[in-house]
């Protein structure tokens, strides 16, 4: 028994001692393959002065996510990143990608780690991180510093310092389309009353862009099937899987016969397959995992402004304070609809799509929703962020409220009659 | 016949108790067990992502040491969990069961953003970080003491009390910033200008020194003084405790108060020295990864700079993987988990002996 178990031992050794060194061997020509930045990172921390010394060949972007791909918001934009770099024919040792970064000085330190490997461009995705951003910029006046869905680029007044987002009201719009549709086909097949025809809606925080997309997303839904209500709750966070799941499930309870969502996790759609409730997604399709009630999903596509920053950034052109993508620039789109979408769905969305880039529709048309009542003349928006959020700027002329159009980040904060937000009762 | 072939069936190896083991002897086991781990992760990790072992390591101590910035950020990492450790100490070696650090840390914290919130700019910099450090410690202290107390006098048990303390002060926190940002976006702008001081070579550099000196002090307290003997003897048994005279209630309820104000002390670094905001992940889970820390450490609060900085390398070579190989973020949670798996393994090693059974 005792000559058995050493044999057994010695096996084990043997193979121990053979990976070890197939290991050894590997090891010279993956050093080789790979010249980036940490081998030599004390030389390195001067990026380059001149924009002329940028090229596609040597350019280099730092990527500060929140979360890993667990969570759908960051991995929309982990996509865009990989797929940028593919497109732009970036080795891995150009683009850098840091996840799981908090909002706090650890997204300072990313940020200074990133210009530390020689980073052009530095990019970061959550709305936390932007004041730790500005802190960085200061500090790099040579290195580009690029956030989404931040307030304080437009007055701010640094040159390295940058805000981006997308009209993706638009985008809400129509899945708002396709939710009504699906609405009409519930009622028209005795599913429901029309009377009963509530969407429930699991936000995140009750902030503008959360509002301004729930809102947009109600118009669009509204604007197909007229007896259409609404009741939004909040999660107080952006990723909390349990906390979307059960607010789904209290929504469902409360008699919501579709679901959509403003938070980042799969505990909401995941809740509408088990219960087999139709659900819109947000940041990309749920098709995968719950192909028996995903309608569709809008999402930003942040694709072309990655491709902007980096083509400014070696072409040697300023990147702009304040950008907005929309329909137009390929950055809202809508992902392919689900099995149980109604027919002819897609024929709506590209008829309601084209009445949308041509101008002829507006999403917060003031003709189209009433605020206690009364329809909206005036009506002034938070737009430049002060420390007590003071209202600034007249956001409603030529009949419709102007969202996105003074800032990227969105600033339609009015609760619409016909929602009802649960945290206000 | 029969009964020789039964004799023959006893257990082939037998688990004995060891002496002390030499000084050299069980650091050797120690070594093993760390040498053993890495051989262990380098087959997983090849096996999983096809990458060289030995670049994910070089990769690893980059992300620690890459850099002078990775090397001060690995030293305030290594503060932030060691301050929070030092707090649970006294506590877990009085065998009571504070898994509320995480809740004290916060409330700490908050108390800090707080003060700086409603009186920064209001009154002079020297009385608002007076001010700040009172509000967090206090803060901490009644965080620490409701289930102290409650475990002192009627019995009721500490550990579901304390983890229940902690998703109040996780709401606690939600509810203020939700009051304070009128906005709605839940993010607390950070307050620089009420923080504390850049002083030496490193933003870092004053938080460091505090958590050295509490250290030094903690190691004295517990190892030198009275109160320290008296947690030791609680924590060996109750029983023997109140025999020779000590007072178990009290010395509960101090070691507890003791407890949460070094948590308060934790968020008072955090808040005030380090972020400038609070938010619901501001303890980041140190609150739990310090009762690792202190166990690993055996309450001693020189080793626990080992194992505090243990874990920080690990997490921060594990970010550095993550970033260099493109490797999905829960992988370099399995090399971590490796790790500390075999270094509680190999106590077991330290402690006992397998012998093989003699045959008869």
């Amino acid at each position: 028994m005792a000559k058995k178990i050493l044999a057994l031992v010695l096996a084990v050794l043997m193979t121990a001692v053979v990976f070890a060194s197939c290991s050894g061997t590997n090891e010279n020509q993956t050093t080789q393959a790979k010249p980036t930045g940490e081998t030599a990172p004390a030389t390195e921390t001067k990026p380059a002065e001149g924009p002329n010394a940028v090229t596609l060949k040597n350019v280099k972007i730092g990527f500060i996510f929140l979360h890993d791909e667990q969570s759908t918001y960051d991995k929309n934009f982990i996509d865009a990143a990989k797929a940028t770099q593919t497109a732009l024919g970036l080795t891995d040792a150009q683009v850098l990608i840091k996840t799981g970064v908090p909002e706090g000085n650890e997204c300072y330190e990313a940020a200074a780690d990133l210009v530390d490997q020689g980073c052009n461009i530095v990019f970061a995705d959550s709305f936390g991180h932007e004041d730790y951003m500005i802190k960085a910029a200061k500090e790099f006046p040579n290195v580009q510093f690029c956030h989404a869905t931040g307030t304080k680029a437009h007055t701010e007044n640094l040159s390295n310092f940058h805000n981006a987002f997308a009209s993706i009201y638009e985008g809400r719009f129509l899945a708002g389309v396709a939710a009504g549709l699906k609405l009409n086909e519930m009622i028209e097949a005795g599913t429901i009353k029309a009377e009963e025809a509530k969407i429930g809606y699991v936000g995140a925080f009750p902030y503008a862009e959360v509002i301004s997309g729930f809102t947009s997303f109600f118009l669009g839904a509204r604007s197909i099937c007229p007896s259409a209500t609404m009741e939004v709750d909040f999660t107080n966070s952006w990723f909390d899987v349990d906390a979307e799941r059960e607010m789904a499930n209290k929504l469902m309870d409360r008699k919501c016969v579709l679901i959509s969502q403003h938070a980042d996790s799969m505990g909401a759609p995941g809740a509408c397959e088990l219960r087999g409730v139709p659900d819109v997604s947000y940041n990309g399709s749920t098709a995968a995992t719950c192909p028996n009630t995903y309608i569709v999903s809008s999402k930003i596509n942040w694709q072309p402004y990655f491709e902007l920053i980096i083509k400014s950034v070696v072409e040697g052109k300023a990147i702009p304070a304040d950008w907005s993508g929309t329909i137009a620039t390929g950055s809202v789109q809508l992902t392919e609809l689900g099995a149980k979408a109604p027919a002819g769905t897609q024929a709506k969305i590209d008829e309601i799509k084209a009445k949308l880039t041509s101008g002829s529709l507006k999403v917060f048309d003031t003709a189209t929703f009433k605020v206690n009542g009364e329809t909206l003349t005036t009506y002034k928006a938070d737009v430049d962020t002060d420390p007590s959020y003071t209202p600034d700027t007249e956001a409603i002329a030529d009949g419709y409220f102007h969202e996105s159009e003074y800032r990227s980040a969105p600033y339609f904060d009015l609760t619409i009659d016909g929602i009802t937000r649960l945290d206000k009762q | 016949m029969t009964e020789q072939k039964k004799k023959a069936r006893e257990p082939l190896f037998h688990i004995v108790k060891r002496a002390e083991l030499p000084l050299f002897q069980a650091w050797g086991i120690r070594v093993l067990a760390v040498l053993a781990a890495l051989i262990l992760n380098a087959l997983i990790l090849m096996i999983l992502t096809g990458q060289n072992p030995l670049a994910i390591y070089g990769s690893m101590f980059s992300g620690a040491f890459g850099t002078a910035r990775r090397i001060w950020n690995l030293f305030q990492a290594l503060a932030m969990l060691l301050m929070v450790s030092l707090a649970v100490t006294p506590a877990f070696k009085m065998r009571f069961w504070n898994i509320g650090a995480e809740g004290q840390v916060l409330v700490g914290g908050l108390a800090t953003a707080a003060v700086m919130f409603y009186f920064g700019g209001k009154m002079p910099t020297w009385l608002l970080f007076v001010t700040m450090t009172a509000a967090s410690v206090l803060a901490g202290i009644v965080w620490a003491v409701i289930p102290a107390v409650f475990r002192a006098k009627w019995k009721i048990n500490e550990t579901l009390f304390t983890l229940m303390m902690n998703y109040i002060a996780i709401q606690l926190v939600s509810f203020f910033i939700n009051t304070w940002v009128t906005s709605g976006s839940g993010t607390l702008s950070p307050m620089s200008e009420y923080g504390f001081p850049k002083v030496g070579p490193s933003a870092y550099f004053l938080n460091i020194m505090i958590v050295l000196v509490f250290t030094v002090v903690m190691y004295i307290y517990l190892r030198f003084t009275k109160h320290g003997y008296e947690i030791a003897v609680v924590g060996e048994s109750e029983k023997t405790a109140m025999y020779i005279g000590v007072n178990v209630k009290k010395v509960v309820v101090r070691t507890m108060v003791l407890s949460g104000a070094l948590c308060g002390v934790a968020g008072l670094l955090l808040v005030g020295g380090t972020s400038h905001t609070i938010s619901t992940s501001t303890a980041g889970g140190r609150g739990f990864t310090a009762i690792i820390v202190s166990w690993l450490a055996k309450f001693d609060p020189l080793y626990m700079i080992l194992t505090a900085f243990l874990v920080v390398f690990l997490q921060a070579g594990s970010a550095q993987i993550v970033t260099d190989f493109r490797i999905d973020s829960a992988i370099s949670d399995i090399v971590t988990a490796v790790i500390l798996f075999f270094i509680i393994g190999c106590e077991f090693f330290i402690n006992y002996r397998i012998t093989r059974s003699e045959r008869g």
